[in-house]
């Protein structure tokens, strides 16, 4: 920017593109990061509360012990979506639009290393909605074969047709795989490259470092299961016997490519959920974060330990001793590094200054939810246990913990705490702390009764059971209905906030972060100079500044 | 600076005073963007390749009825003329830096010549062949392989008359260029593959 145009038109700085009053620009093929950013969050919440409905027609199902409300068929349709649309129409979009908006504002850059190929990758995620949507209204209904799509039930195809709701499945999942990639791309270029000056690794905030973790495991993992996916759709489509044990094939394998990619996923979405921890306590405890190199760390010990436990989803796929002790080991290990996380959470949070503001009461309920998912997950570790309750709703109780628990809660956190810098209005914090309690009552009536359907032996995936199992059942459905009622306040608060909330001002929660320190929302290539950064980040109660004012000199010293 | 508000979308372009200065930061993290793909993209042919050794070492009739083994001298000529091509690109490569255009040019278009002739050498093959791709899961992991390579190899030689043909726009090659020296590397990677592919599947018999 050159000071001439600075001093002729300086009210020309914020109208910009990035200006709030343009809503046309999220209806655009925008390059801008923030704009990305917001798109992904919305189109990953309409998805959210799609699939959420489907599992509330699901919940109704499951209200009596008889399939009384939706065919067989329709209900395996019902979980094959659900699973499907919460993972790659939710939670990798809504991630992808979190980075996209904060780690360039947080490393100090102007915007993403690639902004076309980011908008590329982002209208990616409509097209293969649509796709899996369409999948609905073809005959034969969509998928059935959940959301791993297991061979040989994958390869049946009754209606006969090339274009099924396995196959669009099939391309659905292809095609969010390119769009990962794309964005995976982009986000590692950008933490590596784009930094700014002064910003060493050390200096990074923790949700950087934890996106990076997460895009390395997109890069290593993801092409496995295209591979299995390709595989599969040749075997479905064009009779090729990779998957099918009849003609020779090995079902088994396709279970290895899965997991090898689809474990590790599981750490892509929640180690950025780790991230918005590390962020959001030191906030609102006015505390440093508790040891964070050993934090930021063990986010890419998490990676590499996240690629070498996959075989524990197939304890019971008549996998060999051996192998079983193998990944029952590094799956143990692997909650070392998690534990030195939430240990680390807990020193942020013990003896601050709290402020129980809506993000800080999620990020809370986040943090519990995760350590009781995580609890449960060293029992399922452990090899007899999983065989024992293998394929029953103890299973499914714990991942939604994770889940729905700590991940969902960790993205409302995320939004409670910077929507007013994405919008530069505050949020009603009374209804964000109706919508806290609503979400969090809901979340534990409905996932807690899952552990004892488990320990019962109630089986998954499936729209009918036993009457013994009722109790329990009644309790969840109650709890999913209140969890579909709890997004209500959500949406009423965003809408009218983003509309008439108050003004947010630069600054509201006093955070520390290169990302408060422009306006909200920040102008179009966020920084008018790029900052020097001279201490690490959190410096809650240090007088040391986060950047050196003097950026210039400073520049040409670290080049 | 007008421009830039009346149209959202529009690109930054040089000489524009919105910009603050960041006019080339993009085109220095390509090469970078472009060598992160590729590692990715390698984990693709890595997890086939493992898929492979399984079904080698594990499937009972791993060989289709009437199949005894496949002929190796025809895509050993292929294979040599591949990786020579990946010398020829390099001194292709060589020439555009010391600005002689049609040095560049020429050895370009022999490596295009040559990723051609293996193309067409695998397609030759490919009639030849007594067993198809639904022929067992060696007839299917065959057909696999050599077909994603070989979509990989055409990739290369279509990037390659791309590049040959923005050779001709003036001034566009002073000093190197990002989108040849990508095209190179993936040449390069193509010639990786295909070596490994060739052990897997011709040398280990």
């Amino acid at each position: 920017m050159s000071n001439a145009s600075l001093e002729v038109a300086p009210q020309n700085l914020q109208p910009q593109p990035g200006a709030p009053d343009n809503w046309r620009r999220f209806f655009s093929f925008s390059t801008d990061h923030k704009v990305i950013g917001i798109q992904y969050i919305v189109t990953a919440f309409i998805f959210f509360l799609f699939g959420g409905l489907l599992a509330m027609v699901m919940r109704g199902e499951l209200i009596t012990p008889d399939a009384d409300l939706v065919d067989r068929t329709v209900y395996n349709g019902l979980f094959t979506m659900h699973g499907t649309i919460m993972l790659f129409m939710w939670t990798f979009p809504m991630l992808n639009g979190l980075a996209n908006y904060l780690v360039p504002l947080m490393i100090g850059a102007r915007d993403m290393a690639f902004p076309r190929l980011n908008a590329a990758a982002f209208w990616l995620v409509p097209v293969f909605g649509v796709i899996l949507t369409l999948s609905f209204f073809i005959p034969g209904g969509p998928s059935q074969s959940g959301w791993w799509a297991y061979p040989p039930v994958s390869l049946q195809n009754p209606t006969g047709n090339l274009i099924n709701g396995q196959s669009l499945w099939l391309l659905a999942v292809a095609l969010s795989g390119v769009s990962s990639i794309m964005g995976a791309v982009n986000i590692v270029t950008t933490i590596f490259r784009m930094r700014a000056p002064g910003m060493g690794w050390f200096k990074m905030p923790a949700f950087c470092w934890t996106v990076l973790s997460a895009q390395l495991i997109q890069l290593v993992g993801l092409p496995a299961l295209t591979a299995g996916a390709v595989m599969l759709l040749l075997d479905l489509t064009v009779g090729t016997s990779f998957f099918e044990p009849s003609r020779g094939g090995d079902p088994i394998l396709y279970q290895h490519f899965f997991w090898f990619y689809s474990h590790p996923a599981v750490y892509v979405i929640i180690l950025p959920i780790f991230g918005i921890f590390s962020e959001i306590f030191p906030v609102y405890a006015r505390k440093p974060l508790f040891g964070y190199r050993v934090v930021a760390v063990s986010s890419l010990i998490i990676t590499g330990l996240s690629l070498i436990v996959w075989v524990h989803h197939m304890f019971a796929s008549g996998t060999p001793g051996w192998m079983r002790m193998l990944f029952m080991i590094t799956t143990m290990a692997i909650s070392v590094p998690t534990g030195i996380k939430v240990f680390a959470w807990v020193a942020t949070v013990w003896g601050g200054k709290l402020r129980l503001t809506s993000a800080m009461l999620f990020g809370l309920g986040g943090l519990s939810t995760f350590l009781f998912a995580g609890i449960t997950g060293i029992m399922l570790a452990s090899a007899p246990f999983d065989i024992h309750v293998n394929n029953t709703y103890f299973v499914v109780g714990h991942f939604h913990y994770v889940i729905n628990g700590a991940v969902v809660l960790g993205f409302y956190a995320a939004i409670y705490h910077w929507f007013p810098k994405m919008t530069g209005r505050m949020l009603y914090e009374g209804l964000g702390k109706l919508h806290f309690f609503l979400t969090f009552v809901g979340i534990n009536l409905i996932f807690l009764p899952m552990h004892p359907l488990g320990l019962l032996g109630m089986p998954r995936r499936v729209a009918s059971y036993d009457p013994e199992f009722a109790f329990w059942n009644v309790i969840a459905s109650l709890g999913g209905f209140l969890l579909g009622v709890s997004t209500l306040p959500f949406i009423l608060n965003v809408l009218s906030s983003w509309t008439q909330g108050e003004k947010a001002g630069d600054n509201p929660w006093r955070a520390i972060g290169l990302e408060w320190l422009v306006s909200s929302p920040p102008p179009h290539e966020n920084f008018d100079e790029i900052p020097v950064v001279v201490s690490p980040p959190y410096g809650y109660g240090s007088d040391e500044p986060l950047i050196e004012n003097n950026a210039k000199e400073l520049a040409s010293e670290y080049s | 600076m007008s421009t830039a508000e009346l149209d959202p979308t529009l690109e930054p372009t040089v000489g524009d005073q919105i910009v603050h200065g960041m006019e080339h930061e993009e085109e220095d993290h390509r090469m970078f963007g472009f060598i992160v793909f590729l590692l990715s993209e390698s984990v693709i042919f890595l997890s086939f390749f493992v898929g492979y050794i399984v079904y080698k070492t594990s499937v009972a009739d791993w060989l289709p009825a009437g199949v005894e083994g496949l002929e190796v001298r025809e895509p050993f000529i292929n294979t040599v003329v591949l990786v020579s091509s990946s010398f020829v690109i390099y001194f292709a490569e060589r020439f555009l830096h010391k600005e002689n255009l049609w040095g560049f040019r020429a050895f370009w278009l022999l490596t295009m010549a040559m990723g051609s002739f293996f193309l067409y050498g695998q397609a030759v093959e490919w009639m030849g062949l007594p067993f198809g791709f639904t022929s067992g899961v060696f007839g299917g992991a065959f057909y696999l392989l050599t077909g994603l390579h070989g979509l990989h190899v055409l990739a290369g030689v279509l990037l390659q008359g791309i590049m040959l043909g923005r050779s001709f726009i003036p001034n566009n090659y002073q000093g190197g260029e990002y989108g040849v020296a990508a095209t190179s590397l993936f040449w390069h990677f193509v010639d990786v593959i295909w070596i490994m592919l060739f052990i897997l599947i011709y040398v280990w018999q």
